[in-house]
Order: structure tokens, then C-alpha cells, then sequence
């Protein structure tokens, strides 16, 4: 029993990374770029919906709050793409790695200054409840997490290979310049896959946030993400949940058969394998062209 | 503007282009030797730390300004020299003299010994197996508490150079002559790396790996080497800033140096020397601004300094996001610009630096 509550746990927080994953894969496979602020959107979103619903804040109720903050994080990754990211059009990822490096510093700030530093719980009615299945006891947190995140990546992987908006935003990945002359609006359509990713961050967000409190530097966790990612296979929407799910069992089994010390070091010590062995992850996206 | 009338095949990759410009360059080597007897003790402390800054920049430039290979993760390496330095003296028993450029050599092999694996990923992927190192390094630092003392740190010990005794809170004078001496070296070695084929084939590696292949360079060997120097580089840098800060844990080498270092440079202007300098300037002087202006600001309202957590990363983070976006070139680039108003005038018009219009392509299909 001991053993199958790690997984769940393990499992409820790789989704958390997942989903924070299916962000940076969003924007990947639909721009190119690397959003190295992912993190970053998560924790604002977490702190949009904390703002909105905590009582010490504005007292919304919760189902009011979620869809709310979903759609202003939307709104912030679309404003964002188009007054910041759009400027780049076209340069190379290493410069748009850079600046979203340096837009995650701005909205830690800028989260800090709104909110405060010390962690804050949100007041969420998901929150420390318990499901029983048989004998084993779980808590309804981390069973929504799960589900959630299962639905969320079967949506978004029907939505990109199934509808015109998802094609055209692979294919404007694919030759910008191609898209450009099949009659895409290329730039517009960065601008929507950066507030999708805006929208799933402040999904993930509130699912972190649900499980413990939160404060602004929360969004580091957007790099054990970016492990799993790329472990997974980048550019792969089942590869990012995969990836996490991987990232978030191997740090619990870790510490419980290693030494605690150890298991931070387990993600990253795979990443490095992952890398020198299968460069482009388990799932990966990179084909070599015919001529 | 001054044109060069090249009488011979030296012409081309001498030190200095022109006696002028060599001229300027020993002025300002004058001053900086100078620069004790002008400042305050704690003004030499902020330049000490500039200048390991720009050696650490300079470090870092040569494998993403010249070779084109982005690191996220060369705090590892300084952290490596650091503790290489301190750990020779103290448990060897070895003079500054040969602790010193041993830890350059050993932070250079353990460049390449990440390198080996590494070279073959591009771009992105690279920068995140680098990520992964610094991680990996912070949390190794800490393991390894029997040698490297875990969080609880290491102290650096005094140098002593043929009894000569350096420290930088006894006498920062002499700590800030030998950060310049290796200061001076370091652009010498980057110079004349850059003058060699050594550096052609890393110019040629960061403009097209197809091209240099074709051309006869041996990608994967240049990129090996081009870690190598820039982290034996950035491993001498450490060394020097364990000995400024006095006391050092893992938390000295985090993750956040490592991008800060990247961001540095970008901000200064990749590709050149200069570039470095410049970074290294804003990073060394931004918190002592910060600090002054919070006071001012404190001062007019009348409420007295107020700290805020933070600001002076978000600033960092906003200067960058402008330099970016409106100069891409950084500092460094804003500076040609100006010299080349001044020296073509009045002849220079808006578009000479003008970006061409580019348009990317998927790096999933090879």
C-alpha cells in the first residue's frame, strides 16, 4: 500500500510537471521558441486565482475565480506575445530564450510586489479532502490533478492534429515563410498559441496551488518542467505528460529507496542521459527530411 | 573614419589595427593600473569585482559570442575553479602560483568531459544539458560535504606569492593588480585564440556547421575545444571570486549566476571582448545604483530606504528585455554605432545597421 500511495502522489506531481510541460510544447511546436518563462505564467496564474477567491483578497467564489483567472492569463500570454515576443519574429530561439528568461524575473517581481513573499495557501474545495478506493485513501487534490491533466493533453492533442487552427499552428512552426504564402496569419496565430499556453499555465497554476501554498519563487519549478519536457521528447504533447509523469515518480521512489538527499538530483542526472543517449527524447519530434 | 593601408599579410590579424587605437588601449591599461591611488578602498573593491565579472564574461563569450554554443550552466564551472583553487592550497598544500593555474586546467577538462557528450545537441538542447549541469553542480557541492563543506562553505585562505601576502580585506590594492594582471593575460590568450585557425574554425562552427564542415573544420573537436577554454577560462574567474568573496557554499554558484553570466554578456554585446566588459559593468554596478537611487528616492519622500525583494533582479531582467528588443547588439553594439556616426559624419544614415528580415524554420526536420 505504501508503495502505491507514492505512485499517486508521484503521479499527481508529475501532472503538475506535465502540464507545465504541455505550456513550453504548446509554444514550441506552434513558434520555435522556447517559453523559459513557463514557470513563471504558472505561478501568476496560481496567484490570479489566489487573488481572486482568498478571502484576504477579493473573496470571489472558487468556480467564478478559475474560469476568470484562466482567461486573464490567456489575455496576459496573448499581450505578452504581441507587444514583447513579436518584436523577435524570426530571430533564433537563443535570443527569445533570453528574453523570456528575463520577462520570468519581471513577473516574479512583479507577482512579489502584488501578492508579498511569504507563502500563501489557496483556498481551494479541493483542497485537503480524501477519496477512498477500497482500501487506499487518496486525496481528492492530487485524483483531480490527474484527471484533469489527462483530459486537458487528449484535448489539446485532438485540437492540434485535428482542427484547422492546430495544423496551421504547425505548420507556421514548420516554414514560417510557407505558412506566410499559404495564407496564414503567422503572427497572429503565435499570438493565440501564447495565451493557449498562458491558459494552460494558470490551469496548472491552480492545481499546484490546490496541493500546498505558494509563493513567487514557485516558478523555478518551471525548470524541473523543462526536464521533463525534453526527457519526454520536445515538441510532443504526450511526450510532455509523459516526461513529467517520469520526472515526478522518480523523485519520491528516490528518496524512499535511495536517500533523501538524492532525489533531486535523479531528474536532471536522467535528463543528462537522456540527452547524451536519445538526444530528442523518448517521444521525439526530429524526422530526417527525404529528398 | 581612418583606413587602413594594409602593406601586409600581419595587417590583417595584428593586435591593433592602427597605432591610434593602440595608443587608446595603452591609455586605458595606464589608468586601470593607476586606479588605486585614485579611488576609495571600496570603490577598488567594485572594480575588483567588475573586473572577475568581465573575465568570467570573457569565459562565456568565447563559447556563445565566437563558437555560437549557448551555456546556461557555466556557474558550474566557476564553481569548479573555485573549489579547485581553494581545495589545492589547503589540502595539497600548493602556492597560489600553481593552485591557480590548476584550477583553470581543471575546470577546462571538466568543460570537455561535459562537452564530449554534448556536442552533438544544437541550440536549445544544448543549453539545456548545460541547465542540467549547473543544477546537477549545486546539488553535488552539497553531497560532497567531506570535501567541499556542503552548505556550511569553504573559507579562502590568504594568497601568498613568494611571501607577498594578498588579501582582499587587508590590502585590496594588491588583490585588484593581480585580478588586472590576470585580467590582462586572459585578454591576451582570447586575442590571440580568436587571431589563430583555432578561432577562425570557431567563427566558421557558429556561422554555418554545414559550411565549416564542408570547409574541412572538424565540428565536433572545435566545440570540444571551444569548452574547454571557455570554461578553463571561467574556472580562473571562480578561483579569483572565491578569494574576493573570503566565503563560499553552493549557494555562491547557483543556478541564477549562470543565467545572470549569459544575460551579462547578451546585455554587453556578443562577439567581442568589449561585449564583456560592458556586461560586466552594468552587473558589478546595478546593485550599488540600485542602492544609491533606493536611497535618494528614500531621502526625497521622507520615508527612509525602503527594500524591496527582488528589484534588483526585475531590473536587471527589464534592461534586458529593451536591449533586446531595440539593440540587439548590446552595449557594445550601441557604442560602433555611435563611433561610426562620429566618424562618417555627416554622411551616416539611419539603415547601415539595419537587421535583414529573416524567417525560421522548424529545427524537427533535418
Amino acid at each position: 500500500m505504501d508503495v502505491l500511495q507514492l505512485f499517486v502522489s508521484g503521479l499527481a506531481n508529475g501532472c503538475v510537471y506535465g502540464l507545465i510541460a504541455l505550456g513550453f510544447v504548446l509554444i514550441y511546436k506552434a513558434t520555435e521558441a522556447v517559453n523559459f518563462a513557463q514557470g513563471d505564467f504558472m505561478m501568476l496564474g496560481a496567484f490570479i486565482a489566489l487573488g481572486l477567491t482568498n478571502e484576504q483578497f477579493m473573496g470571489l467564489p472558487f468556480w467564478i475565480a478559475v474560469p476568470l483567472a484562466i482567461i486573464a492569463m490567456g489575455v496576459v500570454g496573448y499581450l505578452l506575445d504581441m507587444l514583447v515576443v513579436r518584436h523577435m519574429f524570426g530571430q533564433s530561439q537563443i535570443a527569445i530564450v533570453i528574453l523570456t528568461i528575463a520577462l520570468g524575473f519581471v513577473l516574479r517581481f512583479i507577482a512579489g510586489l502584488i501578492w508579498g513573499h511569504e507563502p500563501i495557501a489557496l483556498e481551494s474545495p479541493i483542497a485537503g479532502k480524501e477519496v477512498r478506493f477500497g482500501g487506499l485513501v487518496l486525496g481528492l487534490d492530487e485524483v483531480t490533478i490527474i484527471v484533469v491533466t489527462l483530459i486537458l493533453t487528449v484535448a489539446l492533442y485532438i485540437y492540434f492534429n485535428r482542427t484547422k487552427l492546430g495544423v496551421a499552428m504547425q505548420a507556421a512552426s514548420q516554414n514560417q515563410l510557407a505558412a506566410y504564402y499559404m495564407g496564414i496569419p503567422v503572427k497572429r496565430v503565435h499570438s493565440l498559441v501564447w495565451a493557449l499556453a498562458g491558459a494552460v499555465a494558470a490551469v496548472a497554476g491552480i492545481l499546484f496551488a490546490s496541493k500546498g501554498s505558494i509563493d513567487p519563487s514557485v516558478g523555478l519549478l518551471g525548470i524541473k518542467a523543462f526536464a521533463a519536457a525534453v526527457i519526454g521528447g520536445f515538441g510532443s504533447l504526450p511526450g510532455a505528460l509523459l516526461g513529467g509523469v517520469i520526472v515526478g515518480l522518480i523523485e519520491p521512489f528516490a528518496s524512499y529507496y535511495i536517500a533523501a538527499g538524492y532525489s533531486q538530483l535523479m531528474p536532471y542526472l536522467l535528463l543528462f542521459l537522456i540527452l547524451v543517449f536519445r538526444p530528442h527524447g523518448i517521444l521525439a519530434q526530429v524526422h530526417a527530411k527525404k529528398v | 573614419m581612418r583606413t587602413v593601408f594594409k602593406t601586409s599579410y600581419d595587417a590583417d590579424i595584428n593586435l591593433f589595427r592602427h597605432g591610434t587605437q593602440a595608443a587608446w588601449y595603452m591609455a586605458l591599461l595606464v589608468l586601470a593600473v593607476v586606479l588605486p591611488f585614485l579611488l576609495s578602498t571600496f570603490a577598488i573593491g567594485e572594480a575588483t569585482n567588475m573586473l572577475i565579472w568581465a573575465i568570467a564574461g570573457m569565459g562565456l563569450m568565447i563559447l556563445v559570442g565566437q563558437t555560437g554554443q549557448a551555456s546556461l550552466g557555466h556557474a558550474a564551472f566557476l564553481a569548479v575553479g573555485c573549489y579547485a583553487n581553494v581545495l589545492l592550497q589547503e589540502r595539497l598544500g600548493l602556492p597560489f602560483l600553481l593552485s591557480f593555474p590548476l584550477a583553470g586546467v581543471i575546470a577546462g577538462l571538466a568543460g570537455v568531459l561535459i562537452a564530449i557528450p554534448t556536442t552533438k545537441l544544437h541550440g536549445i538542447y544544448l543549453a539545456i544539458a548545460t541547465l542540467a549541469v549547473s543544477i546537477l553542480a549545486d546539488d553535488v557541492i552539497v553531497l560532497a560535504e567531506p570535501l567541499t563543506g556542503g552548505v556550511m562553505g569553504l573559507y579562502a585562505p590568504t594568497i601568498n606569492i613568494f611571501g607577498l601576502e594578498i588579501d582582499r580585506y587587508v590590502n585590496p590594492d594588491r588583490f585588484y593588480w593581480l585580478t588586472l594582471v590576470v585580467t590582462v593575460l586572459v585578454i591576451l590568450a582570447y586575442r590571440n585564440v580568436l587571431r589563430s585557425p583555432l578561432g577562425r574554425s570557431f567563427a566558421a562552427v557558429r556561422d554555418s556547421e554545414v559550411s565549416a564542415k564542408a570547409m574541412g573544420v572538424n565540428v565536433a573537436r572545435t566545440k570540444a575545444t571551444a569548452f574547454g577554454i571557455s570554461t578553463a577560462i571561467t574556472g580562473l574567474a571562480g578561483a579569483l571570486m572565491g578569494h574576493f568573496a573570503g566565503i563560499f557554499n553552493n549557494e555562491t554558484f547557483n543556478i541564477i549566476i549562470s543565467i545572470q553570466l549569459l544575460l551579462m554578456i547578451v546585455i554587453g554585446g556578443l562577439g567581442s571582448i568589449h561585449g564583456a566588459f560592458f556586461g560586466a559593468v552594468v552587473v558589478a554596478l546595478l546593485p550599488q545604483a540600485i542602492a544609491i537611487s533606493r536611497d535618494t528616492v528614500g531621502g526625497l519622500l521622507g520615508t527612509g530606504s525602503i527594500a524591496i525583494p527582488g528589484l534588483e533582479q526585475a531590473i536587471f531582467g527589464a534592461i534586458l528585455i529593451v536591449f533586446i528588443l531595440f539593440e540587439p547588439m548590446g552595449i557594445y553594439g550601441r557604442w560602433v554605432k555611435i563611433r561610426t556616426y562620429f566618424e562618417l559624419f555627416p554622411f551616416y544614415r539611419r539603415d547601415m545597421f539595419r537587421r535583414q528580415k529573416s524567417y525560421l524554420k522548424t529545427e524537427r526536420m533535418r
